[in-house]
């Protein structure tokens, strides 16, 4: 059994030894608490839906998420016709048509979030030569995850005196370097909430933040249900077994 | 040619027997087969890790039924399957942390061989298998961690490609020949999936020889003597069975913990941004089981000595047999081997550490010393022990705790088991 610990316990740190290569040289990120955090971690609905909004009338003017599609917006809760009128609110190219030519339409609940730029280059012409990244899987990009997405989301503060700042950037406590191309986005009030939350920056960037978590992980609810489920049978048979291997044992004389 | 192979059994297991006799076959290796009784729980982990190779295979399959082995679509097949392919996350993420779990189990199963001396004479056939399955096992984890098409699926592909062009004369020649091209790019992807599935198989197939040569003499145990008669024994069924069992449910457990609650803990964030050949991640890092053959790599400020050294870190273990010339099998019964031995299980931990660890300051330093310590171990420590340690006194045998003799050189204390 000793020996047994022993083995564990050294998978464990050689596990561990990749830890140390993801947090090289990033500010330590704030704490913050999530429904979603837990073994029984939910996402909160009504924020979801808050962060969709942020989404929609900030976030989506330089981002896109190729991979979400409208479709699943269901999961957070809200109607077939709802999610309708939310594509809707998006234009996306199609086509080639019958003349063969391509041909902008509003999205269906089967597109996906459309990026508002037609391709890099025009997203780095337009943000100083750095395109904004597809959000589609962005909490799960990032080491900190989504406590450092919602850091860097409210971040922002007034450059040292020696940072040397060209146009174009700005200054973020939290983003590697401090010298992001993406403005501060979120200040008190940028949208009204349609649910009458007051919608500080701070608010903003939780809610937005749990809306990208989920986009990111559309199947964790499911995931951490399955889970216990799973371990908890596996822990009872393990515990047969184990019953099972004294009792096969009990006759072998040592 | 007809044989006189008589069935043991009657009806129609007797007539299929007569005509297909696996069945004999199966009940002579997996049930009546005689085992050592003192197996501790580091004997789990041979049988552990071939159940973690069917895992691997069975959920490789069912992936690559819905991944695009194409650098415009690898990462959206990926993300394909993650949203919308039934149960495509529960794959994904077995596959992923089973990769990691079999390392792991591996790891282990190796460091078991190395401390109970299990590679040592008659068993250095079974042992070079076992580093044959390492090696393919290494090849078949590095392509497929490419195949996500991720930032650190491209880096990676791209720092241990390169690592050829380091080969005298036709360096170059072999990386773009590697690559089919002029860096890593589709046809590279391409070739990676067509031998990511192909190698398991391979693995298979070593598996199968290594079973074959592990049951000519059977398990070595915690005294590293041989069985001396029926007393030292148990049939294979049940006792082995069952226990092999239980710690396929510890290793579930285990690997469930991560699959639901941590899937991507032991990953990389950079792997879920698209591979772009534009932009260099700020630190290339290997998978975790990979960080101590990349420490050694970096450890030697010379490319070319940096890969030899490299390969050699794992081709070694090819003639441990040769350089550990004590007679005492079982690390219990040597004193001062024991030492050493734990110390080399830190030090491939330090490795482990410094690989994650840019190569920089302080890292580099201990790099080289944990690099020196790991060769010392088996090309000086190994072959010097035998001559100069003397073990403590072995056993009569597995059954009976009365000690033979003991205080002779190595080499006489060892007799009784080399008898096998
Ligand atoms: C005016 C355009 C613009 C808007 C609006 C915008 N972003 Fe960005 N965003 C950018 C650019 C440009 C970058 C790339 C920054 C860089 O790499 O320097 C970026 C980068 C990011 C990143 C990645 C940071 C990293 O660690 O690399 C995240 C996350 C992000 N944006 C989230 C958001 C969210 C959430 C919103 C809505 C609240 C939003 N952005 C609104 C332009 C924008
Ligand atoms: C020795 C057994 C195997 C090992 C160690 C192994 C290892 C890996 C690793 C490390 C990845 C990358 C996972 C990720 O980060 O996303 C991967 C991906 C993949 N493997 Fe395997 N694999 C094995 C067997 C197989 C087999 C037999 C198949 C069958 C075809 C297969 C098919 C795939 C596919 C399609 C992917 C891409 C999907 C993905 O990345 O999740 N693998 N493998």
């Amino acid at each position: 059994m000793k020996k047994l610990f022993a083995a564990l316990a050294m998978a464990a740190t050689m596990g561990l030894a990749s830890g140390p290569a993801h947090a090289a040289e990033a500010t330590p990120i704030p704490e913050h608490t999530w429904q979603f955090e837990g073994i029984f971690g939910t996402f909160n609905r009504a924020s979801a839906q808050r962060g969709l909004q942020v989404y929609n009338q900030v976030c989506s003017s330089c981002h896109g998420m190729k991979y979400v599609a409208f479709r699943t917006l269901k999961d957070l809760g809200y109607s077939e016709d709802q999610v309708e009128a939310i594509a809707a609110q998006y234009t996306v190219t199609a086509g080639p048509n019958d003349q063969g030519e391509m041909y902008q339409r509003p999205a269906e609940p089967t597109d996906t979030f459309p990026s508002p730029y037609a391709n890099r280059q025009v997203a780095m012409n337009a943000n100083n030569g750095v395109y904004p990244p597809d959000l589609s899987v962005i909490t799960n990009a990032r080491p900190g995850g989504a406590e450092y997405i919602r850091a860097l989301l409210i971040g922002y503060k007034e450059p040292p005196a020696d940072a040397n700042m060209s146009p174009g950037q700005y200054w973020n406590k939290y983003f590697p370097g401090h010298k992001i191309a993406m403005p501060q986005m979120l200040v008190d009030g940028a949208v009204d909430y349609q649910d009458g939350t007051q919608a500080t920056a701070s608010q903003m960037a939780h809610d937005v933040t749990t809306f990208l978590h989920w986009a990111s992980n559309p199947h964790m609810e499911e995931r951490k249900r399955m889970g216990i489920k799973v371990i908890l049978f596996l822990i009872v048979l393990t515990g047969l077994l184990y019953a099972v291997q004294r009792k096969v044992w009990s006759d072998v004389k040592k | 040619m007809a044989s006189d192979y008589q069935t043991p059994y009657k009806g129609v297991l007797g007539w299929l027997d007569d005509r297909l006799p696996v069945i004999n076959f199966a009940d002579q290796h997996l049930r009546f087969y005689p085992t050592p009784k003192n197996l501790t729980y580091a004997w789990n982990f041979g049988s552990l890790a071939g159940i973690a190779l069917v895992i691997m295979i069975v959920t490789g399959i069912v992936l690559a039924m819905h991944y695009t082995p194409h650098t415009e679509y690898a990462f959206a097949s990926i993300q394909k399957i993650m949203r919308d392919v039934n149960y495509g996350w529960l794959l994904r993420y077995i596959h992923m942390n089973g990769a990691s779990f079999f390392f792991i189990v591996v790891y282990i199963h190796i460091f078991r061989g190395l401390y109970y001396g299990s590679y040592k004479q008659p068993r250095e056939v079974l042992w070079g298998l076992g580093v044959i399955i390492l090696l393919l096992m290494m090849a078949t984890a590095f392509m497929g961690y490419t195949l996500p098409w991720g930032q650190m699926s491209f880096w990676g592909a791209t720092v241990i490609t390169n690592l050829f062009s380091a080969v005298p004369v036709f360096g170059d020649e072999i990386t773009r020949w590697l690559w089919g091209g002029f860096a890593v790019g589709n046809p590279t992807l391409q070739r990676f999936f067509s031998l990511h599935y192909l190698l398991p198989f391979l693995i298979v197939g070593a598996v199968m020889l290594h079973l074959v040569a592990l049951h000519r003499y059977g398990s070595n145990n915690p005294t590293g003597i041989e069985p001396k008669g029926k007393q030292d024994q148990v049939p294979f069924h049940p006792y082995y069975t069952v226990k092999d069992l239980f710690g396929l449910g510890v290793f579930l457990i285990a690997l469930s913990l991560f699959v639901f609650y941590a899937p991507n803990y032991l990953g990389h964030a950079d792997n879920y941004i698209p591979a772009d050949p534009l932009v260099t991640p700020a630190h290339i890092v290997p998978e975790w089981y990979f960080l101590p053959f990349y420490a050694i790599l970096r450890a030697i400020p010379d490319k070319l000595g940096g890969v030899i050294a490299m390969f050699a870190s794992v081709l070694v273990l090819f003639v441990l047999p040769w350089l550990d010339r004590s007679r005492v099998r079982s690390g219990k019964y040597r004193p001062i081997f024991k030492q050493f031995y734990w110390l080399l299980v830190l030090d491939v931990l330090v490795l482990g550490y410094v690989g994650a660890m840019p190569a920089e300051g302080i890292w580099i330093p201990i790099g080289r010393v944990a690099t020196a310590y790991y060769f010392a171990y088996f090309l000086v420590i190994l072959p010097l022990l035998g001559v100069f340690e003397r073990p403590k006194p072995l056993p009569n045998s597995i059954s009976d705790p009365v000690i033979k003799g003991g205080g002779q050189p190595a080499g006489a204390a060892a007799k009784p088991m080399e008898k096998a």
